[in-house]
């Protein structure tokens, strides 16, 4: 079976997701594309969106359409090439429309998981729940009579698990999005011992022609990306409540989650981070990996009482953030959740304080969204971190500690074999969390 | 002419879109009504009596698909009450359909059917993408060619005809001239609070224009981004009247400018270019519109000349017979046509860096012509030699289809 062939016929399975949702997206375009090739003319191509919430699948479509929209607008140089023979579509309004119906003509939203049964290729971007992914999976297979092949979103589970729970030998391997997958670079691959060459090597030119940036990693719980993030995130919570012994726990959050973004440099700090992914899914991707992790647990009290609480942080549709730990106004920080009491106590209220134990930062700071654009980072960051290191402010040596530890994290992940070298780990970092730097470097030591 | 012409009391709103750091694509914007009115009441300040306008003109190109605006003749009244049951019309002639604003309203001068005529040329293009405008000022071609023509229908055709004169003459040689109109444009704009590229403030032009290389794929295969006119909201307008209309409005000679010709040619619009390196209904009209005013060249001060593209101001210079054929390129590449240069052209930074509000540009041209002559300029002021008291416009709409050029002397 071709490339062209295989992509024929594709179900996505939790479509109206997040992640289902970007998926459903790029393979859309990817299979109009080939459509419109000369030789594909007048072959049949199927994408069955698949989703347990008909809201959900409604609202994919709309997404769809304004996203198709765009993806059109940029590529409308070759649109009219591709429909150059169609005499009745001459302004390129009407070619990016009659674009956006190809795509759309292609796509089948639906809540019957049967349909999937014909398809060449699945991929899966249900709930991280391994029971539940090995149940739908097998179901599939079982009745599927083409050998399909199944791309896993999963970001926690170990793919050899799923492998062997829906005995889907050599048929199945990780193919790990970020989020928003339509906008993220990165994709993470994770392949079993049993994984087909072929599979693998169609899982490359796929991420190839979606533009995608693949890291391999091997099929450890959580793989290199939250390998990273959860065992940070950790560490972040837990330096919040050491500080809290001298503090209130919100204003210790803010500290903590101010030094992790302005010190370190990065596009947020580790709480907005946690609210952004959500507190819901930083807390039930560590449950995942916990129980996969020897010498070390993975777990955190304090998510635990958020999520009893019922503050989860995540996004709204349009992107913006929901309150978390942090409450966020036209998307800056203006509160911090203190779980005692249970409201959000103003910045304004403890930041005086704050700023007095964090003390003046050095000069020379500069902020991340100025920082990327650097061009000799190396030298930048080894001056900047450098002036932290002969800082005795508390502020300066909490962030060279959480920058040691994030650097142990990531070469940790290699000596554990989860990443094959420490350049996958900062690629990781780089491109999938828009990191400045890489997490193994020579600044802290 | 059976009688004598002027123009005075020129106004500018600013040339609105990319490069203005108050242009937010995302927020909304004045619409047409306002450009009419600012240009509109910026002229009406500099007169005495608004009810001594006879007649108002607005020279206006695709307002009917940018805005779903036709009939702008009717806004002419809103600019001021004493505008009101006066003629009024609009005229459209593509990118020239400002120059043709001002043709209208010196006929009417001359014919004696007014004394004083409000121009006003306007677009406000920046209500749709530019891919979806590329469509609507597609409209400046036939029709029937727009779907072999490229998705940016315009750039395309001026691609092409930039790739003929790389393959002729050399790319290399080409490019640098090309490169140093983009550098005066954007030099030139940032003499005037007006001009889109006003807050331009690149250190290295010529560096950045080399690192983008033309780029078929994303966009046309001869031409970058910075070879081309701006996206522009924006209109200008300013006075035409006669001795008697000058005296009527309060306005003093010496702040005035006298039309010593006009011309304006039409070509083919069926018909491809006969050469794509060459643009010879520019040199028509404008060789037509010196012999009237019984000059030369060289007894110009400035031009301001129809840049579309840098392409266009290359074979302008051409046309307009200061060089031969293929020389344009090292003429401009030498500074000859930069500010301080034999003959400076767009002193403000022409449609690449002042901006291109389409059926606006025609009344800009002659409003800086005006500002030049009558030492109005501000920052962007010449010394206008006693020998070379003239300027010259040459506006163009859609691929040197239709032409108008005026030579303006100053009084």
């Amino acid at each position: 079976m071709t490339y062209d062939e295989r992509l024929q016929h594709v179900s996505v399975l939790g479509a109206a997701g997040k992640m289902g949702s970007g998926i459903l997206l790029l393979t859309a375009v990817e299979m109009a594309d080939l459509s419109l090739k000369p030789e594909n003319k007048g072959k049949r191509f199927v994408l069955n969106a698949i989703d347990l919430s008909d809201d959900g699948l409604a609202g994919l479509m709309d997404y769809l359409r304004a996203q198709v929209l765009k993806v059109a607008e940029k590529k409308a140089v070759w649109l009219r090439q591709m429909y150059s023979d169609r005499s009745d579509l001459i302004e390129n309004g009407e070619i990016i429309e009659q674009y956006i119906q190809d795509v759309l003509r292609m796509v089948r939203p639906t809540t019957a998981m049967e349909v999937a049964y014909r398809s060449n290729l699945i991929f899966e971007a249900v709930s991280e729940n391994k029971d539940l992914k090995i149940k739908i999976l097998s179901q599939i297979d079982r009745n599927n009579p083409n050998q399909a092949w199944y791309f896993t979103n999963t970001s926690s589970v170990p793919i050899h698990l799923i492998e062997e729970g829906a005995g889907l030998k050599g048929r199945v391997l990780g193919f790990h999005f970020y989020n928003p997958p339509a906008v993220q670079r990165l994709v993470e691959l994770i392949v079993t011992p049993n994984t087909l060459p072929e599979t693998r090597q169609f899982a490359l030119d796929y991420a190839k022609a979606l533009k995608k940036v693949v890291v391999p990693s091997n099929d450890f719980a959580g793989f290199i990306g939250n390998g990273h993030f959860m065992r940070d995130a950790l560490f972040g919570i837990n330096t919040a409540l050491g500080l809290a012994n001298e503090m209130p726990l919100p204003q210790a959050i803010y500290i903590v989650n101010k030094i992790s973004q302005d010190y370190l440099v990065r596009p947020m700090g580790i709480f907005q981070l946690i609210d952004y992914v959500g507190v819901d899914v930083v807390q039930f991707i560590m449950q995942v990996m916990n129980p996969f992790l020897a010498n070390e647990d993975l777990h955190s009290d304090l998510l635990d009482r958020m999520m009893t609480i019922g503050v989860k942080g995540g996004q709204f549709s349009s992107g913006a953030q929901k309150d978390g730990f942090l409450k966020y106004d036209k998307g800056a920080i203006t509160a911090v959740y203190d779980p005692d009491k249970q409201e959000y106590i103003a910045i304004e209220t403890f930041a005086a304080a704050a700023n007095e134990w964090m003390g003046t930062m050095p000069e020379g700071f500069v902020p991340w969204k100025n920082a990327i654009r650097i061009a000799d980072k190396d030298s930048h960051f080894k001056a900047w971190f450098g002036l932290l290191k002969q800082s005795n402010s508390k502020s300066a040596k909490l962030a060279i500690a959480y920058g040691k530890n994030s650097d142990a994290i990531g070469r940790k992940l290699v000596t554990d074999g989860v990443a094959n070298n420490t350049d996958d780990v900062n690629t990781v970092m780089l491109t999938g969390f828009f990191h400045a730097y890489g997490p193994v470097n020579e600044y802290f030591s | 002419m059976r009688r004598k012409i002027y123009m005075a009391a020129g106004a500018n709103t600013i040339s609105m879109g990319t490069g203005r750091k108050e242009f937010n694509p995302k927020k909304e914007r004045p619409g047409l009504e306002y450009y009419i009115n600012e240009a509109g009441k910026g002229v009406l300040a500099q007169i005495t009596d608004p009810e001594a306008i006879d007649e108002t003109v607005i020279g206006n190109f695709m307002s009917g698909r940018f805005n779903k605006q036709a009939h702008l003749g009717g806004f002419a009244a809103t600019i001021h009450p004493a505008l009101q049951y006066k003629p009024s019309h609009s005229v459209e002639g593509a990118c020239a359909s400002g120059g043709l604003a001002l043709m209208a309203g010196i006929r009417s001068v001359l014919a004696e059917t007014a004394e004083a005529v409000l121009a006003i040329g306007v677009e406000v293009q920046n209500t749709v993408k530019a891919i979806y405008g590329a469509d609507i000022l597609a409209g400046a071609g036939w029709f029937q060619k727009r779907k072999q023509g490229h998705a940016y229908f315009f750039p395309g055709q001026f691609s092409d005809r930039a790739g003929v004169y790389y393959e002729r003459y050399g790319y290399d040689y080409s490019r640098a001239g090309m490169r140093q109109w983009f550098v005066n444009a954007m030099e030139n704009a940032r003499l005037d609070p007006t001009a889109q590229e006003y807050h331009n403030n690149t250190a290295d032009l010529a560096a950045l224009y080399d690192s983008m290389k033309p780029n078929g794929k994303s966009f046309v295969d001869h031409l970058n981004v910075l070879d081309c006119s701006k996206v522009s909201d924006g209109a200008s307008g300013i006075i035409i009247a006669s001795e008697e209309g000058l005296r009527r409005l309060g306005i003093s000679k010496a702040d005035a400018v006298e039309v010593a010709a006009f011309a304006q040619l039409t070509r083919n619009i069926t018909e491809d270019p006969a050469d794509p390196a060459s643009l010879t209904t520019i040199g028509r009209t404008a060789a037509l519109a010196l012999s009237r005013a019984g000059i030369t060249t060289g007894q110009l001060g400035t031009i301001e000349t129809h840049d579309c593209f840098s392409i266009a101001g290359l074979l302008a210079v051409e046309a307009l017979g200061f060089v031969k054929a293929g020389e344009g390129a090292a003429f401009v590449a030498e500074g000859r046509t930069s500010r301080n240069g034999d003959i400076p052209m767009n002193t403000t930074g022409g449609l690449i860096g002042w901006g291109h509000p389409t059926g606006g540009t025609g009344v800009h041209q002659v409003v800086t012509i005006w500002q030049q002559l009558t030492g109005k300029a501000g920052a962007a002021q010449l010394n206008i030699p006693e020998q070379k008291p003239y300027g010259m416009t040459i506006n163009m709409g859609g691929d040197d289809v239709t032409v108008v050029s005026l030579v303006l002397k100053q009084v």
